[in-house]
């Protein structure tokens, strides 16, 4: 189908700088973006009869590497290293 | 970023069916192995790599990571290690009675629903019932309606009977009412008339008579006893 209507998956690699013009950066576009990203994975992993850890764990995991990048610059400091 | 992380519903009305009932959840989660990472990543790189390139993939991130100290070890990974084996120790044991009892949740959940879905059926039919057998009562209106009016008939009847037995004894009253007062003129005149009469022959009879008649008895009398003593 058109470009602007495909999912990320399945734009190819050489049309990549098309879609990404394609894309709405507005606020309200971002905004968008973040709530059917949301509820899409909702949908899939939370939002079943019968789920399982996965839900929340990959919620978590993600939640960890997050914070992780934040603080490396704090954390790879000599000086932290050697305090604890 | 403000993220709305209300419940976002599946897609409602997006679809051609708008009026179809909507649809039940999804059975089972999309899959995900070692509770991490999803099935789509392995099937991405199966068919260049095969079952192991995506197992290789992360045991060369992880070494090169440490290598590299972009991940550095410190006391913040043993304690994520000593967290990670509890929850893992706690899932495995524990996560088959939790799930058994949130499906047992779920259950009486639909359970109420459906009996009250059932409950309305029931009702809704009962009274589906009851309208029929109405129904059929209004026919049975006119059997109703002359048997009233047979009593109406009836009853009209017997009032008129009663008022007329009343205009006959009245009348009857009346009647014997005249009837008693002719006798008793009749019988007033007839003794007043005998008393009179009496009296006028009692006063007619002079002294001079009465004392002839008298005498006339004895004689009489004497006659009599002298038969009568020569009989016996």
């Amino acid at each position: 189908g058109p470009l602007s209507e495909r999912r990320l998956m399945d734009v190819r690699l050489g049309e990549l700088p098309a879609w990404l013009a394609t894309c709405d950066f507005s606020p309200r576009g971002l905004l968008g973006g973040v709530r059917k990203a949301w509820s899409s994975y909702y949908n899939k992993y939370i939002n079943v009869k019968r789920g399982g850890p996965a839900g929340i764990s990959m919620l978590l995991a993600g939640y960890c590497l997050l914070s992780y990048g934040w603080n490396y610059q704090h954390i790879s400091k000599v000086s932290f290293l050697v305090s604890v | 970023v403000t993220c709305s992380l209300s419940h976002a519903t599946r897609p409602l009305h997006t679809t051609q069916q708008r009026l179809a009932p909507l649809p039940p959840l999804p059975e089972k989660g999309g899959e995900v192995r070692y509770g991490l990472i999803p099935e789509e990543f392995f099937q991405f790189l199966y068919p260049k790599t095969g079952v192991t390139g995506p197992y290789m993939l992360g045991t060369g991130l992880l070494l090169y990571f440490l290598s590299k100290e972009i991940y550095v070890i410190n006391h913040e990974t043993v304690a994520a290690a000593c967290i990670l084996s509890v929850i893992i120790y706690g899932i495995k044991k524990y996560g088959s009675d939790v799930a058994a009892f949130a499906d047992r949740l779920n259950e009486e959940k639909v359970a109420k629903a459906l009996a009250v879905k059932n409950e309305a059926i029931e009702g809704l039919e009962s009274a589906i019932e009851q309208e029929k057998k109405e129904q059929w009562r209004v026919e049975g209106r006119s059997y109703l309606f002359d048997a009233k009016r047979n009593n109406i008939a009836m009853l009209l009847e017997t009032s008129y009977r009663e008022r007329l037995m009343t205009v006959y004894n009245e009348v009857k009253k009346r009647l014997d009412y005249q009837v008693a007062m002719q006798n008793l003129k009749r019988q007033k005149e007839q003794d007043h008339m005998i008393q009179w009469v009496e009296k006028n022959v009692v006063q007619s009879i002079t002294p001079q008579q009465q004392k002839e008649s008298v005498a006339k008895c004895i004689l009489d009398l004497k006659a009599l006893s002298k038969s009568a003593q020569a009989a016996v």
